[in-house]
């Protein structure tokens, strides 16, 4: 168990390091293989809300994705349809995929949404910040996993 | 060890795909990926209002100004003739300075220099004008800048800052104009990102903007730290971007969603 936990890189305690003292804690989590077993805030998300933040133009997903959003009249297509995100993958390799997507796709174009460091020139208005918080993190998770088709 | 985990994560985050230009034959200007309506706004010149721009711009050129109470037109005279394909090779290389300069750096040096008046701002109503009715005599004629063999450094420069992933949402321009241009950001083309049209009116601002304006849009977009107007930085990445072009016609004043 010690071994895993040493072996396990901590991406985000490793990119705060780059972002110095100005950084906002990040709360530590741990990477299981292509998972992160556990819920960032440590409790479960709220469906309703993380469906709610999906669609809202600053949490920026549908720039990119579009999904089971009949009454959203602008969604992005350069990225995978969100529909059936639930199947084709489990919480916790939904969790992964949202905290940090360049450690399962190094060229990947999907922002990791939970990471200060590392970045480059990030604006006043965000730096120091992830983009989204472990609560809002949580909350999309538990509504990704509902879409099954 | 800290210095040298955080050299190694950013240089694998900059060894990302290094995508070829686009080729000539590939290369589309914005108007290209236009509602209909808003290419007919462009052509014609009754209903695209960046011409009133250049109208202004007309009667700047031969307005006196500054302590030295000289128009543009008593040092060029026409600028049918004088200015015409201009616009083509700008920014260009400025030997004074040791830099490129754009097309406003440029005007606002005459300003200095030859009219004793003080620059313009950037953005303000005269620099646009003056800038849309000079670059409209080049209006159809093929991009042509970046050639002078001063400017190698700076157009590499300008490639760097366009591969370079930044920001918040760490995107590069390359990854949405070079990979995705034929792809949708909800519901806006994505486009080549072309500078062939600037000044251009834009709808979303609902007045002309610079390719200045544009580039920092782009950049804040990626919740980056906007460069500054004027900076070294944007007129790299204008030189470059006006390079890239190479061969596409102005379209100045262009018209955009
Ligand atoms: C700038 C573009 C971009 C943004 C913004 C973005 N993504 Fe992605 N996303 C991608 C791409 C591209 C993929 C495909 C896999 C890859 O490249 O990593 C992907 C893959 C996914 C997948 C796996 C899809 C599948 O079933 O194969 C999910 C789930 C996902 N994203 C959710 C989200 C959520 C939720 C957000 C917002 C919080 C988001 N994405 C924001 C580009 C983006
Ligand atoms: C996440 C995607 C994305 C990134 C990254 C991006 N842009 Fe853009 N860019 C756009 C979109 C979308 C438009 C069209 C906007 C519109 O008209 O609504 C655009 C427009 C432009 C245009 C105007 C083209 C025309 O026809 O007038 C230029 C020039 C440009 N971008 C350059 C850049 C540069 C340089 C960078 C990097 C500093 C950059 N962009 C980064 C999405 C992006």
């Amino acid at each position: 168990m010690a071994r895993l936990a040493l072996t396990i890189v901590f991406a985000a305690e490793l990119l705060a390091t780059c972002a110095s003292a100005r950084a906002e804690e990040l709360r530590p989590y741990t990477v299981v293989g292509d998972v992160i077993p556990a819920s960032l805030s440590g409790a479960k998300g709220d469906a309703l809300r993380g469906r709610a933040l999906i669609v809202e133009r600053s949490s920026t997903c549908i720039l990119c994705h579009s999904g089971p959003f009949p009454e959203q009249a602008f969604q992005g297509d350069l990225a995978p349809n969100l529909t059936g995100s639930g199947s084709r993958w489990s919480e916790g390799q939904l969790r992964l995929r949202l905290v940090d997507a360049s450690h399962l796709n190094a060229t990947t174009i999907m922002p990791s949404y939970y990471r200060v460091g590392g970045l480059t020139r990030v604006g006043a208005s965000w730096r120091g910040k992830p983009i989204l918080s472990a609560e809002q993190i949580e909350d999309i998770v538990a509504y990704l996993v509902t879409l099954k088709n | 060890m800290k210095i040298a985990v955080c050299i190694a994560l950013l240089t694998a985050m900059a060894g990302t795909s290094l995508a070829a230009e686009i080729p000539l034959s590939e290369r589309r200007s914005g108007y290209s990926f236009m509602s209909p309506d808003t290419r007919a706004m462009q052509d014609e010149d009754t209903a695209n209002p960046g011409m009133l721009f250049v109208l202004d711009g007309e009667a700047l050129w031969t307005r006196k100004a500054g302590g030295a109470d000289k128009a543009c037109a008593d040092c060029h005279n026409d600028a049918r003739i004088s200015m015409k394909g201009v616009a083509a090779h700008y920014p260009a290389f400025e030997k004074a300075l040791g830099r490129p300069v754009d097309l406003e750096g440029r005007i606002n040096l005459c300003r200095t220099n030859h009219q004793q008046a003080s620059p313009f701002a950037y953005e303000s109503r005269e620099l646009l004008a003056l800038s849309a009715f000079v670059a409209q005599q080049s209006r159809g004629m093929p991009i042509a800048a970046g050639d002078d063999p001063e400017l190698a450094p700076f157009v590499e420069r300008g490639h760097a800052l366009f591969m370079q992933r930044q920001g918040q949402l760490n995107l590069g321009c390359t990854n949405c104009h070079d990979d995705v241009w034929d792809k949708k950001l909800a519901g806006s083309a994505i486009t080549q990102g072309q500078p062939t049209g600037y000044p251009l009116y834009r709808l979303e601002w609902q007045s002309l903007g610079s390719l200045q304006r544009r580039l920092r849009a782009c950049i804040t977009g990626i919740r980056a730290q906007a460069y500054d107007y004027g900076s070294p930085e944007l007129v790299e990445l204008e030189l470059y971007l006006m390079s890239r072009a190479r061969g596409m016609p102005i379209e100045t004043p262009a018209v955009r969603p």
